[in-house]
């Protein structure tokens, strides 16, 4: 929760934002029913902010069309002032306005900004998690360093531990975005962008890309599993008996482009591997290729030669 | 011979593109018959294709923004479809086409929708407004149209010739790089966008030097009307960030074509910073945009409230103060990409200040309905659908200007709908406005109000239905640029979306006929005075439609509002100022230059998407023959005789003269 001192003013924007919960209803398992300490502070400001304009725009709107109707041609009781245009009160006022009110998101923006960075560790009693994210045509890479394994489109997390995500891209950009969990942001190739989320209790959430990646990104979604912390133990043993290995060969593999990829588990990793991929060493994803019948696209415009 | 052109490039095989095609081809050639059969050609040629005349550009400007409005709207009706009928399941349209579809709407609703009508109400209004007979460039100007006519060409070809961008109206590499991307479409863009642009920046360049260069006698700049100063700040921004485009462009097409590493994922090249430069010039764009709009409601709101505008010289000064702060904010496009907190902080910030400046205006146009007498005929119901539509607008801007808040809605649904609310609810709306307030002064006849206002009404509630449920898709985790969807939650929001856009489409439907029942009625809706709308500014101290020199005698400005100040006086001394000596005018002759160069332009552009390197270099050549041509020539103005001059200023004062027994009879009423 933000802590807008001003408790008058908190009080009206509550009393404000009362109509947003009716507005949003349907939004359950969106980014305003937040499982996670991160996407319930992005939450409270967007509502906070929300309501801190709102507090300005309704009297607006009202004024308008009152004024409008007011002075409508035909209603011959309002006074006619045909030289007015211009009054220093008025102006005064016109500008003080929005700039007190900007100056007011100003401050939530200053303060959300710096308490919401997506690069800052969350404040836990529990040690975070390590997660490696790598972004590939069309799925999602999550390597667990500690535990050793990895799997693809499936996050588990403890549920009441940080998560610290480390993010990359291994071919164009793609965002990553769990909206009840809070924060998204941008897989980039060569690039590692940082995350720290933690889910509160256990249950199915989802993620996605929010970032366009081609024609496969309509199911770049991945299932988020929140587990107890015992459970979460126990799957990451699970998975580190069963499954193939992630070597360079099956990495080799994934970054072939793919659709609709169902979730799986590696049992083992190559630890240099995040490390190899965000700096390049292994070359990004190849791109469409032709002899590939997982790529739908038809290159037309190639005219089959390129 | 035809580089990477054959017969594979013609979508045969997809019906939609075909069919579609084939209409577009059946109606271009059904009216280039129509043309020939009725012996129009010579009438084209010689008043419209090389006229240098800005109202018939500015005009011209207008009718190509209309017809890829309607473009731009048949790829809205296919994203919203395909989106309600893709839930759990593939739709019809698939990725590869589906992603064109909505990088071809984003580009032809910004680049050559929107754009051309701005400037085209520039073209047309500024220098009526200011007084004066042309702008500073008149050659140089139908250059300018026929460029971004070219590229609009091209972005259309690719509808039946190879196909279109697949990345998003802006091309973020690495996907716009070969590697992702090998096919012509991002070629396409890059050719049309760059010739459009240089299109762009000549008329930029024009209107700021006529607006700096060209104001008639008194029309110093505090008494500009406020759409020249909007004109003025866009114009601006266009000559201060229109070269950043071209220049990201190049380095892309450098990228693209010779193998350079700009922006590709490795050998040193740095994606991030073409996204950096892009918006550079695109949030800038988004004023350019919409400030003449701005300019366009400061003209409508003090003429149907019967005053002057509130607070002319702070709407002046937020003008200013827009048009610098948007360079200031393009990094809000991209808070999520982690450039920590005290760089979101300080460009969150700048972004919403930028409300300060637009709260300003819109508590000017409240206070100027104050005391006023408002008449909601057509242009004022659009722009009080503006005020409501374009505050929500600017709240949920704001709301993505708080980078917490964007970290949820970044790329969602929610961001679709923002930006359509600015947009639409600023840009489009403020055009139709515009074109129902300026149509009698271009053609000399109105708009049938009722379909005008059945328009109206169609369009806002249309709008609402459609994005409101947007939002709260938004807000639900929706992201945009999905080709199918896998939550069936989302079902029922998608579905009122689409009975939204069939809303919509009854707008566009009344605004066609609109057209066609003013047009057959137009004897009825004959504009004979001048000054329909007891105006205001210059322009309607001029006859409708204007003769091509706007002003037999150049205006002698003593006010603001100095229109209203000559009639005024009319009516206090029931005369007209006595009859000026008349002078013979000097006017720029027609030139052919403009789509001779936009023609090969758009054959240049056409051989280096197609990689037809020799029909590139002969395009080039020819293209500069016939700048070189134009410099060589010795004559560059006519003389209109006096008599001329003479004959019809003096049907304008027999005009006006009536026109004043009617306004000191109206004036006589309690």
């Amino acid at each position: 929760m933000l802590p807008l001192k001003i408790s008058g003013l908190q009080r009206l924007a509550r009393i404000l934002a009362l109509p947003l919960p009716i507005v949003v209803a349907g939004c359950s398992g969106g980014v305003l029913d937040p499982a996670g300490p991160v996407g319930a502070d992005d939450a409270t400001i967007l509502i906070d902010a929300t309501a801190i304009m709102l507090a300005i725009v309704i009297p607006t709107l009202v004024l308008a069309y009152w004024i409008a109707w007011r002075y409508r041609a035909s209603n011959s009781k309002a006074e006619y002032l045909p030289y007015w245009s211009y009054s220093g009160r008025i102006e005064a006022v016109v500008w003080s306005i929005p700039i007190l009110t900007i100056m007011f998101i100003g401050g939530v923006i200053w303060i959300g900004s710096f308490r919401l960075d997506p690069f800052k560790p969350l404040p836990s009693k529990n040690p975070p998690l390590e997660v490696q994210v790598v972004s590939l045509d069309w799925k999602w890479l999550f390597i667990y360093p500690k535990q050793g394994i990895a799997t693809v489109n499936q996050l588990v997390v403890p549920a009441g531990t940080p998560v610290h995500f480390s993010i990359t891209s291994a071919s164009v950009f793609n965002a990553f975005f769990i909206p009840r969990l809070g924060s998204m942001i941008y897989a980039m190739p060569g690039m590692v962008s940082q995350l720290n989320l933690q889910a509160d209790r256990p249950g199915n959430l989802w993620g996605t890309s929010a970032q366009f990646s081609g024609d496969g990104f309509s199911d770049m979604q991945f299932q988020v599993k929140s587990v107890s912390a015992a459970d979460f133990e126990g799957w990451a043993l699970k998975a580190g008996a069963t499954g193939p290995r992630l070597d360079r060969a099956a990495y080799e593999s994934l970054m072939r482009q793919t659709q609709r990829v169902v979730p799986s588990t590696y049992r083992a990793i190559d630890p240099q591997l995040f490390d190899a991929i965000a700096s390049q060493k292994i070359a990004p994803g190849p791109g469409p290729q032709p002899g590939n019948p997982e790529h739908a696209g038809r290159e037309i415009s190639t005219g089959g030669k390129d | 011979m035809f580089g990477k052109l054959n017969l594979s490039a013609i979508p045969l095989s997809q019906p939609i593109p075909l069919i579609t095609s084939m209409i577009v081809i059946l109606l271009v050639v059904g009216v280039l018959v129509l043309v020939t059969v009725k012996k129009w050609w010579p009438y084209l040629w010689h008043e419209w294709i090389t006229s240098v005349d800005h109202k018939r550009i500015g005009i011209m400007y207008c009718l190509l923004g209309v017809l890829m409005l309607v473009r731009g709207f048949a790829d809205a009706i296919m994203m919203r479809t395909q989106q309600a009928m893709a839930i759990e399941a593939p739709g019809y349209l698939p990725p590869e086409h589906y992603n064109q579809i909505f990088t071809a709407h984003g580009t032809i609703m910004i680049l050559f929708g929107a754009m051309p009508l701005v400037l085209g109400f520039m073209n047309f209004l500024v220098p009526l407004q200011l007084g004066v007979r042309d702008v500073a460039f008149p050659t140089f100007n139908s250059v300018g149209f026929w460029l971004t006519a070219s590229g609009a060409l091209l972005v259309n070809v690719s509808l039946f010739i190879g196909e279109f961008a697949r990345t998003g109206w802006l091309p973020y590499p690495p996907l716009s790089e070969t590697t992702y991307t090998p096919g012509v479409g991002v070629d396409y863009y890059l050719w049309a966008v760059q010739i459009s642009g240089v299109g762009t920046l000549i008329t930029g360049i024009n209107i700021v030097t006529t607006v700096l260069k060209m104001r008639c006698r008194g029309m110093s700049y505090l008494r500009m009307p406020v759409f020249c100063w909007t004109a003025l700040a866009s114009c601006m921004l266009i000559v201060a960030v229109f070269p950043i485009l071209t220049a990201t462009l190049a380095m892309l097409t450098l990228d693209r074509y010779v193998g350079w590493h700009y922006f590709t994922n490795t050998a040193g090249g740095n994606p991030m910073m073409f996204v950096n430069l892009i918006w550079a010039w695109g949030h800038p764009e988004v004023y350019i945009l919409v400030l003449p709009a701005f300019g366009i409601f400061s003209e409508i709101f003090p003429t149907f409230s019967g005053k002057p505008l509130f607070g002319y010289r702070s709407m002046v000064a937020a003008t200013l103060f827009i048009c610098v702060v948007s360079m200031m904010v393009w990094l809000h496009h991209f808070f999520t990409m982690g450039a920590g907190a005290a760089v979101n902080t300080f460009f969150g910030i700048s972004s919403s200040v930028i409300a300060v400046g637009t709260g300003v205006k819109i508590y000017n146009w409240i206070f100027t309905m104050y005391g006023g007498r408002v008449r909601f005929e057509t242009p004022m119901l659009w722009s009080m659908g503006f005020i409501f539509t374009f505050i929500i607008g600017g709240l949920t801007g704001v709301l993505l200007a708080v980078p917490p808040a964007d970290f949820l809605t970044h790329n969602s649904m929610f961001l679709v709908a923002h930006f359509h609310n600015v947009i639409v609810g600023g840009v489009v709306f403020a055009v139709f406005a515009g074109v129902e307030f300026w149509f009698p002064k271009a053609f000399g006849f109105r708009l049938h109000q009722g379909l005008g206002k059945a328009a109206f009404w169609f369009a806002f509630i249309g709008f609402w239905v459609t994005f409101a449920p947007l939002y709260v898709l938004g807000l639900m985790g929706m992201t945009r640029r999905l080709q199918h969807i896998n939550f069936p939650e989302w079902r029922p929001l998608l579905y009122v979306s689409v009975v939204g856009v069939g809303i919509l489409v009854l707008g566009v439907i009344s605004q066609v006929m609109q057209l066609v029942v003013s047009i057959r009625d137009r004897e009825k809706l004959r504009d004979v005075t001048g000054d329909p709308w007891d105006g205001r500014s210059l322009e309607w101290a001029t006859p409708s439609p204007p003769p091509f020199f706007n002003f037999a005698v150049m205006p002698n400005v003593e006010g603001e509002e100095a229109y209203w100040g000559i009639k005024l006086r009319a009516v206090e001394t029931q005369q007209l100022s006595p009859e000026p000596e008349y002078e013979p005018i000097e006017m720029p002759v027609n030139s052919a230059v403009g789509i001779y160069t936009a023609f090969f332009a758009a054959v240049f552009g056409f051989a280096m998407i197609w990689y037809i390197w020799w029909l590139a270099i002969v395009a080039l050549v020819a293209a500069y023959a016939g700048f070189a041509m134009f410099a060589w020539r010795d004559v560059h103005e006519f003389e209109v005789p006096v008599e001329e001059v003479a004959r019809v200023d003096r049907a304008r004062r027999a005009a006006r003269e009536i026109f004043l027994t009617q306004l000191a009879r109206r004036e006589a009423l309690p």
